[in-house]
């Protein structure tokens, strides 16, 4: 009881190659800068675009496998999909856009459904409005409401929140996390906002530039990131070119002229470090040096410092310091720092 | 007064409005949908006939629907429809010549409808004939409203191909356009006027309805 997806798709120059599984009542993030197929994954599943090659499979049934020239139309899939702008029929109101699916029932059991599911999903009194009518957050619940009302095996989100604004993404991921907690199906949630899926996914599959990494915990992503581009979603600010160092266990940063010491050995495919964290350093730390610091510049939580080495200037690495620490710092321009071995990644 | 051409154009201009719906729409729909040469290609051997001369336009019907040609003949075989010098020439006529406002408004519409629509219908189990009748056309029945209403004004007010098709014949085939030019020409110059004044009424009240559907759709 699982979606098992594996595709190919050649769209012009790019080229789309997914793999991954979300288990029977798990959310697992799709997750990739805007541009990395993501859409387009999901669109495949759905049945409304055909991929070139590959299968999908969702609990036992094969909804599309190139080999066995199987590909059901997605009438027949059962996969409910919330679309980015809801696509939500703007000539029927709330309640006839959820009724539509339930056309088959009596008239009664209908009225019935549509009313249980309003006041699931938070709706009751905007039964008659059509969507023009109703806030983006009705919109998006409503769209929801009749997603549940086709009675899917499977939920495809794809950027539920991209339309709304900020201040009502709080609330409106609570309800929909409820929603989904009952739903109890496999459910893929397109994203490219990393705390987003961190607090409602329990795994996460990369997708970058259209290809998929491997399946992987959402600790595991934002504690030990393997590649540039998890790096790059978990947050990462500092990501350099690097060559091996001198002795094992350590890395040469050609920029910098700097031989750092890491945790990890050097990796065959490393191209790229990863530096979470630049701290202030005292006397004979380890890893630590001397540069030049430019303008810093205010962040919600305190200082971003540009740090450049003393000779050349390549793009500046960062460090986050608390304003008052900035503030009390006598001397500005130049900063002895240093890394931590265990903040350091290789990435390839 | 002889209310034949009033009953006669009305006639005409409703079978050939209903005719253009459906056919106009059609094409409009698979032709939004086919690739671009294709399209274009179509586009322009539909959209031909809004600027031929009406004339040109009754010329070609002439030559495939006459009594001796090929489509001409064979609807007088089979069906015993005789095509020309009748009332049902003058639906030929105005079908062939108010198409291309109905293919054209409801292609408009068509390609401006959002098809992320039509696929949420999909995923959500609706059939395509449903999703057409009840989502597509919906949402777009501004554009086709305006399509059908230009269509049934064209119809109405068709004389050029009418006139080489049909012809004057009163009482048989007689239509308040050629009514009006048979009228002045032959000096019953207070007849024909009365004819104007009644297209007149008919066309005010036909732009008067569709002003009032539109205002009635946009408040809802």
């Amino acid at each position: 009881m699982a979606l098992t997806v594996e595709l190919e798709k050649k769209l012009g120059d790019f080229r789309l190659e997914v793999s991954f599984t979300a288990g029977e009542g798990e959310t697992l993030a799709l997750l990739g800068a805007s541009g990395s197929g993501k859409s387009v994954t999901l669109r495949c599943i759905a049945g409304v675009e055909r991929p070139d090659r590959g299968r999908v499979v969702l609990d036992g049934v094969t909804l599309f496998d190139s080999a066995a020239h199987i590909n059901l139309p997605p009438q027949k899939r059962r996969v409910g999909y919330l679309f980015q702008n809801y696509a939500l029929f703007p000539h029927m109101t709330a309640e006839e856009n959820i009724a539509v699916c339930l056309r088959r029932l009596p008239k009664a059991l209908r009225q019935a459904r549509v009313m249980e599911l309003l006041n699931l999903l938070g709706l009751s009194g905007t039964e008659h409005l059509l969507p023009g009518q109703l806030s983006g957050g009705q919109q998006q619940r409503a769209a929801l409401a009749r997603i549940l009302a086709s009675e899917p095996r499977a939920v495809l989100l794809d950027e539920p929140f991209a339309a709304l604004d900020l201040s009502l993404r709080w609330t409106l991921e609570q309800s929909l996390r409820t929603v989904l907690a009952g739903f109890g199906g496999p459910v893929v949630w397109v994203s490219h906002d990393l705390g987003e899926v961190c607090r409602n996914c329990q795994r996460v599959c990369l997708l970058e530039s259209g290809r998929s990494g491997s399946v992987c915990r959402m600790t595991d992503l934002l504690e030990r990131p393997e590649t540039v581009g998890a790096a790059r979603l978990a947050g990462f600010r500092n990501l350099l070119p690097v060559q091996p160092g001198p002795a094992p266990e350590t890395v040469f940063l050609p920029d910098w002229g700097l031989v750092l010491h890491t945790v990890t050995p050097w990796q065959e495919d490393t191209t790229t470090l990863g530096i979470r964290r630049v701290e202030l350093a005292e006397g004979h730390d380890e890893n630590a040096f001397f540069c030049r610091a430019l303008e810093a510049v205010q962040d919600l939580n305190g200082m971003l410092v540009p740090l450049l080495p003393e000779t050349g200037s390549p793009p500046p690495i960062w460090m986050e310091l608390q304003k008052e620490v900035w503030q009390a710092l006598p001397e500005k321009r130049r900063l002895y720092v240093r890394v931590r071995p265990e903040d350091l990644f290789l990435l390839r | 007064m002889d209310w034949f051409p009033l009953l006669n154009s009305i006639r005409i201009a409703a079978l050939s409005t209903v005719i253009v719906f459906f056919l106009g729409i059609f094409a409009a729909y698979f032709i939004a949908k086919a690739p671009r040469v294709i399209k274009g290609l179509l586009d322009v051997i539909l959209t031909l006939p809004l600027v031929l001369p009406p004339t040109v336009v009754g010329y070609l019907l002439l030559l495939v629907l006459g009594p001796k040609r090929v489509l001409g003949r064979w609807l007088l075989d089979t069906f015993g429809l005789r095509v020309t010098m009748t009332w049902q020439a003058g639906v030929f006529a105005a079908v062939a010549v108010s198409f291309p406002l109905m293919y054209r408004t409801a292609r408009g519409a068509f390609e401006s409808f959002d098809e992320t629509l039509a696929h949420a219908g999909r995923t959500l189990g609706l059939s395509s004939t449903y999703i057409f009748w009840r989502v597509r056309m919906p949402v777009c029945r501004q554009g086709i409203l305006a399509g059908t209403v230009l269509t049934f004004a064209r119809a109405l007010g068709e004389y050029g191909a009418t006139s080489m098709l049909a012809g004057y014949t009163p009482g048989r085939t007689a239509t308040i356009s050629t009514a009006v030019y048979q009228l002045w020409r032959t000096g019953e110059d207070g007849l024909a006027f009365r004819w104007v004044l009644v297209n007149l009424s008919i066309s005010a009240v036909v732009l008067l309805a569709v002003n009032l559907l539109e205002r009635k759709g946009g408040a809802s």
